[in-house]
């Protein structure tokens, strides 16, 4: 279970990168979030940024129509 | 006894909230049986959205104030008071002035608002429009740029997710007309891996930069500011060089639901997506800003949702059940450049869609500016 979850499903803007990135900020170091998607593009650009700033990519784990991604805080 | 409705954040669901319920229970507030109050700190309200022109001189700030009074349909007593603490237990909400008003519903507008200080260097170093001194102080340093690099980025959350984008083509026209484009280069940093949340819109900017000779700076989060080197850094470690800052500051919710013990230690209100209520507590409700809700921080949203939830309201102040769900839906504006404009509008099902900007949509929207008055007392 990660420390944090963000429904981001239903969300165009912000979006659900957004909500992760605020989340990210918010969050202490070591902590893991996940964040529930239903936009496609959030499995291939969430682990970019992820990788782009410096944490870990946790998981990509797909439900029954939407996907939650898992990132960890590392620093 | 009368039904008491107290409603907290004197701003654009606040207001629009109350005023609906008022128009529609007129009948009820007259013979005493429900009552309607609404709580705010500042008896004057802003339209924000017009503080986007103020840098530019394109309006004055007169003309984005209105005193809250006359924003008041019959009906609604408005308290120009603080709300600093809920107790849900015995239903009060307590005051800077020492008011106990204690209610049967309440509904907290409370906004958001910029955070600056959360970003080191930022005070010193940078320029915002989001609020009305920065707007004003933005005004005084364009009137004596003669060019140099102007980055623009931004902290999340921050409301109304196209202001940057609009902030930047108004910039673009506006170095035109003074002739000083050939000397002002123009950087825009975004959080994202593109110019923006929604990929439509995104991809429309980034043909519009390319066209206008903007350069666009993905993946970068305003971390901190060095006012002294004229530098500010992302959170993905990049650095830029400015001789101008314009940032969109990260933004923070009133410290009330924090304090009362119904956040998660953030903020931002834990607000049902469908229903709007609060918590586990079935007769505290949020809307606007202020929800911890994924959907656009904007006042299309806040209006949409006091529709939803002012509809919910009066039947439950007439003994009813609430039977009205908010979908998600959002509407906003995209002011393109001096004269010309778009749209997108979308829900938690429908994606949203760009169509080319218009002459005719930018005239649409100055003609909201002006009737955004309406708007709040409920007449649209
Ligand atoms: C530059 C700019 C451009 C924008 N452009 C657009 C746009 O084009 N389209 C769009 O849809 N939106 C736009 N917005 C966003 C829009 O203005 C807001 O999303 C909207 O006002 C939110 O309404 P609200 O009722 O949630 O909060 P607000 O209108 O901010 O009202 C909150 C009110 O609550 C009061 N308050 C807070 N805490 C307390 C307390 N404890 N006790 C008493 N009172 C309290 C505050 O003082 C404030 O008056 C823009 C905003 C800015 C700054």
């Amino acid at each position: 279970m990660a420390d944090k979850v963000i429904d981001a499903r239903g969300s165009f803007c912000p979006g659900p990168m957004m909500e992760l990135i605020r989340a990210v900020k918010e969050a202490k170091v070591g902590e893991t979030i996940a964040v529930l998607s239903t936009d496609s593009g959030s499995k291939r650009d969430i682990p970019l940024w992820v990788q782009k700033a410096g944490h870990e990519l946790v998981g990509v784990i797909e439900h029954k129509g939407y996907d939650e991604i898992v990132v960890r805080k590392l620093r | 006894m009368a039904k008491e409705l107290l409603v907290v954040g004197a701003g654009t669901g606040g207001l629009m909230l109350s005023n609906q319920v008022a128009r529609q229970l007129a009948r009820e507030i007259a013979r005493g049986e429900v009552r309607v109050t609404l709580l705010g700190d500042r008896d004057e309200y802003l339209y924000q959205p017009g503080l986007l022109y103020i840098p530019f001189g394109r309006v004055q700030l007169q003309d984005l104030i209105r005193p809250v009074r006359d924003l008041l349909v019959p009906g609604v007593t408005f308290l120009h008071d603080r709300a600093e603490r809920i107790d849900p237990e015995t239903r009060t909400v307590t005051t800077r002035g020492g008011r106990r008003l204690t209610y049967d519903y309440l509904v907290l507008a409370t906004g958001s608002h910029v955070d600056v200080a959360q970003v080191p260097g930022l005070a010193e170093g940078g320029h915002w429009f989001y609020t009305v001194d920065g707007a004003l102080r933005l005004r005084e340093t364009l009137a004596r740029f003669s060019g140099g690099r102007v980055v623009i980025a931004a902290g999340l959350p921050y409301k109304c997710p196209v202001a940057p984008l609009e902030f930047t083509f108004l910039l673009d026209e506006w170095t035109r007309e003074r002739g000083i484009r050939d000397k002002t280069e123009i950087v825009y940093a975004f959080p994202l891996g593109r110019a923006h949340s929604i990929e439509s819109v995104a991809d429309w900017a980034a043909a519009e930069f390319e066209k206008r000779g903007i350069r666009l700076e993905t993946f970068f989060n305003l971390e901190s500011v060095d006012p002294v080197k004229q530098e500010v850094t992302s959170l993905e470690g990049t650095t830029l060089g400015y001789d101008l800052l314009v940032v969109i500051p990260p933004h923070r919710g009133d410290t009330l639901a924090r304090d009362s013990g119904l956040t998660g230690g953030d903020t931002w209100i834990p607000t049902d997506r469908h229903t709007l209520q609060v918590g586990r507590y079935d007769n505290i409700f949020a809307i606007g800003d202020a929800t911890g809700l994924p959907v656009s921080k904007a006042g299309s949203v806040a209006h949409f949702q006091a529709e939803v939830l002012a509809a919910n309201l009066v039947s439950l102040l007439t003994g009813g059940s609430p039977s009205h769900r908010y979908n998600g839906k959002a509407f906003c504006f995209i002011e393109t450049g001096l004269d010309r404009a778009t749209y997108i509008t979308f829900d938690y099902t429908h994606p949203p869609q760009v169509t080319p900007p218009t002459r005719w949509v930018h005239l649409l929207k100055q003609a909201y500016n002006r009737i955004h008055w309406l708007n709040l007392k409920a007449v649209l």
